[in-house]
């Protein structure tokens, strides 16, 4: 009797513990249905800008316009003329470079490669008036274009090539009893068509964000909490909060995913665990460039082809650009695996000037981090290569003049001559150039932050734990189950193992013989 | 032939328990490792996690059973009878031999037992459970914060789980062939299910050493059993 109560109370002792460990503490959920119900509030605007007498005359100049919302917003102009969207540039310290002022205004990528001589073109998307190619008008608050950002009528667009003006078709008197806080079709205008076209630049900004599914972003998706950019990309003073590891170096004014979920938001510890050394990004975009193809590779030394002396276009089966005689061959993809690197929030960028060995690609931006780095998590990002003009004298790359007003400007896009492109562009940028230029392959490393997935498709444990072409078969620096293992205790077990069996069936085979025998014998 | 009493009610549930967790903490251990994919990886480390924790409670017991019932001394390696031991295995055995020695409920282990058994319990088995939970438990280094267990990476710690766990397949292989060798093919499986254990009556030439002071338990009686 004593002894069946012992065991009887030992095994419910062992059962109980198992369930206990089984359980799942549900007591500390994450606060998704409190974040669901904050961003499902929408604030009426307590103003009605239609009402307004300021805005209901007729506007000439886009700078009268800016004049009016001034009249009532004084000193908002300024903090957006301290603002990167006004300056494209700021301080920062560039690991290996030292403290440098960086941005838009003087750094190189590898897409449209710069907007030095080019202004005219590029700085449709700049947030002002007139950033032709002189910088005098920096100074002048009524340049700040308020509309850009504050258009909630849907029918704002700024000029094809000029210089930040808006286009002629804006009805500016409607557009400004039109205002509020900025939307995503705003931020998109920009944003979704980085490097001059829709989704070009990021894979993870583009047209498609504009009404998106769940599937292709849980966080924007109109069939769901639909957040605008602003409800992550807060701003102080028109100060945004947020920015892209292109144009800037340090480890500040990031938008976070922790700063709404928390770091450890999962009820899975093993889950938690990983957020020690793993970007939420890592496993929640499973896939950039859902909807449309991101650019991955450009060829600017196969531009400047012409037929019967005439630029021309190539498109694919499925309508994208393959070949641009204005800016050379491409590759694109859509629905992609990111890569994944090692980040700890700096990194380095090319300077222009910077000498560099053509015998190797160059990174012109790279990401820093290691594993031993208790600051570097594993982040997913797109890399694009391009192969680029550079100086084969002086080593170091071109900014050519791309853009022409005029045939014989030196512009690329009119005169196809990269000659007279690299000298007029160079100019500008204050470099010299020794006449002879070639092409060297690039490479830039861009953060994917957006598309973020319903949790159900997050990133699988045995797509980067596994043996064979995991997701991070290609990061280093550490050991992960699954993945590794030291081949010479491979070799130790399975030998161990293999001698063990050998020395089984020999023993057993002779006992069975020497059975035999002695029955023979009998 | 005789019956004797080998194995208590307790020592056999520990067995079979702890034989059912280490082939679980294999099977999934070793998908783990990458060896193959039966479960899911996510499962299997879910899985393994769980009988973990059981088979660290099944040592618990285990240790407090032997401690305070005196078997912990089955298992103090012994020189008395080794070469005997090891003799039997590799000539006695085929010339139909006795086993050299006699195994009772005070002495059920033969020397060859007991200095692997030993080597099981002090080092194999620890070494599992202590890199096992410093894998549960460590946290990369991480600044400003109150450390549980702090590592720079797993790389150590999974290579010695790794050996001890294909030594535990290397011993778990030896160790369902011996089963065959005992008095008859079987009667050892029988002994570690039902306690009882068929023995030959006079044959044994070398008494195995009594193990001294253990504590007077009421050995159920040895039961004849017509030959």
């Amino acid at each position: 009797m004593k002894r069946i109560s012992l065991t009887l109370l030992v095994l419910g002792t062992f059962v109980a513990l198992i369930l206990t460990a089984l359980h799942k503490n549900s007591s500390d959920t994450p606060p998704l249905t409190k974040l669901k119900e904050q961003y499902a509030m929408r604030t009426k605007p307590s103003v009605d800008h239609s009402l307004f007498p300021e805005l209901k005359k007729k506007f000439k100049r886009p700078q009268d316009v800016t004049a009016a919302c001034i009249s009532c917003y004084n000193g908002r102009a300024e903090e957006v003329m301290h603002s990167s969207h006004w300056q494209w540039e700021r301080t920062e310290y560039v690991a290996g470079k030292g403290i440098r002022s960086v941005g838009k205004r003087n750094i190189l990528n590898n897409f449209c490669i710069g907007i030095q001589s080019n202004e005219q073109s590029c700085t449709r998307c700049h947030a002002g008036y007139g950033y032709a190619d002189n910088r005098a008008y920096f100074a002048d608050s009524l340049d700040v274009d308020c509309l850009a950002c504050h258009d909630n009528s849907g029918t704002y667009a700024k000029m094809n090539e000029g210089a930040g003006m808006p286009d002629t078709s804006v009805d500016l008197s409607y557009v400004a009893q039109h205002v509020g806080l900025p939307t995503r079709t705003d931020c998109g205008t920009c944003h979704f068509f980085g490097g001059g076209g829709n989704n070009v630049k990021h894979g993870d900004l583009e047209e498609a964000l504009f009404d998106p599914t769940r599937d292709v972003d849980v966080h924007m998706a109109t069939d769901g909490i639909n957040m605008q950019c602003v409800d992550c990309h807060t701003a102080k003073n028109h100060q945004m909060l947020g920015k892209m590891y292109s144009v800037s170096s340090m480890n500040r004014n990031r938008v976070r995913c922790e700063s709404c979920h928390g770091s450890m938001p999962h009820k899975d510890n093993v889950l938690n665990d990983h957020t020690f050394k793993i970007a939420c990004q890592t496993c929640h975009i499973p896939e950039y460039a859902k909807v449309n193809p991101t650019k991955l590779f450009w060829d600017w030394s196969k531009a400047g082809r012409l037929k019967d002396g005439k630029p021309f276009e190539l498109k694919d089966s499925s309508g994208t650009d393959i070949y641009m005689s204005i800016k050379g061959s491409f590759k694109w993809g859509k629905d992609l695996k990111p890569s994944y690197v090692w980040f700890n929030g700096t990194a380095t960028h090319y300077l222009l000037g910077d000498k560099f060995d053509p015998s190797k690609p160059l990174d012109i931006n790279h990401l820093m981090g290691s594993y031993d780095d208790p600051d570097s998590k594993i982040y997913p990002v797109k890399v694009h290569i391009a192969e680029q003009i550079y100086d084969t004298k002086n080593d170091y790359l071109i900014q050519p003049k791309l853009y022409s007003a005029r045939k014989g400007d030196g512009g690329f896009w009119g005169d196809f001559n990269w000659q007279t492109s690299a000298e007029a562009g160079m100019k500008a940028a204050g470099l010299p150039y020794s006449g002879h230029y070639g092409f060297t392959e690039t490479r830039m490393y861009w953060p994917v932050n957006h598309m973020v997935a319903p949790k159900e498709k997050a990133v699988g444990c045995n797509e980067c734990h596994t043996r064979n072409d995991g997701r991070l078969a290609e990061v280093g620096g550490f050991y992960m189950p699954g993945r590794d293992f030291n081949p010479w205790v491979e070799r130790f077990g399975f030998g161990l193992m293999a001698l063990t069996l050998a020395g089984v069936f020999m023993h057993g085979g002779a006992r069975v013989v020497a059975g035999r025998k002695r029955k023979r014998n009998v | 032939m005789k019956t004797e009493y080998i194995y208590h009610r307790f020592e056999r549930f520990w067995h079979w328990m702890q034989a059912a967790l280490i082939i679980f903490l294999g099977v999934t251990g070793f998908e783990i490792h990458g060896s193959f994919t039966f479960f899911g990886y996510e499962q299997a480390v879910e899985y393994h996690d769980i009988a973990a924790w059981g088979f660290i409670i099944l040592i618990a017991f285990a240790i407090f059973w032997h401690v305070t019932k005196g078997e912990w001394r089955q298992y103090l390696p012994t020189w008395r009878n080794l070469k005997a031991q090891a003799d039997y295995y590799v000539f006695g055995m085929f010339r139909n031999a006795p086993h050299p020695t006699k195994k009772t409920v005070i002495s059920k282990l033969n020397p060859l037992q007991k200095l692997v058994y030993a080597g099981l319990k002090v080092l194999i088995i620890p070494t599992m459970v202590f890199t096992g939970l410093v894998y549960m438990f460590y946290r990369y280094p991480q600044r400003n914060e109150v450390l549980s267990l702090n590592i720079s990476g797993l790389q150590t710690v999974a290579m010695l789980h790794t050996i001890g766990a294909f030594l535990l397949v290397s011993f778990f292989v030896a160790h369902l062939y011996l089963i065959t060798t005992g008095h008859t093919v079987t009667s050892n499986l029988r002994a570690m299910i039902t306690g009882y254990e068929d023995l030959p009556d006079e044959s044994i030439t070398v008494v195995n050493e009594p193990v001294p002071a253990i504590s007077g338990e009421a050995v159920p009686e040895t039961k004849e059993v017509a030959q």
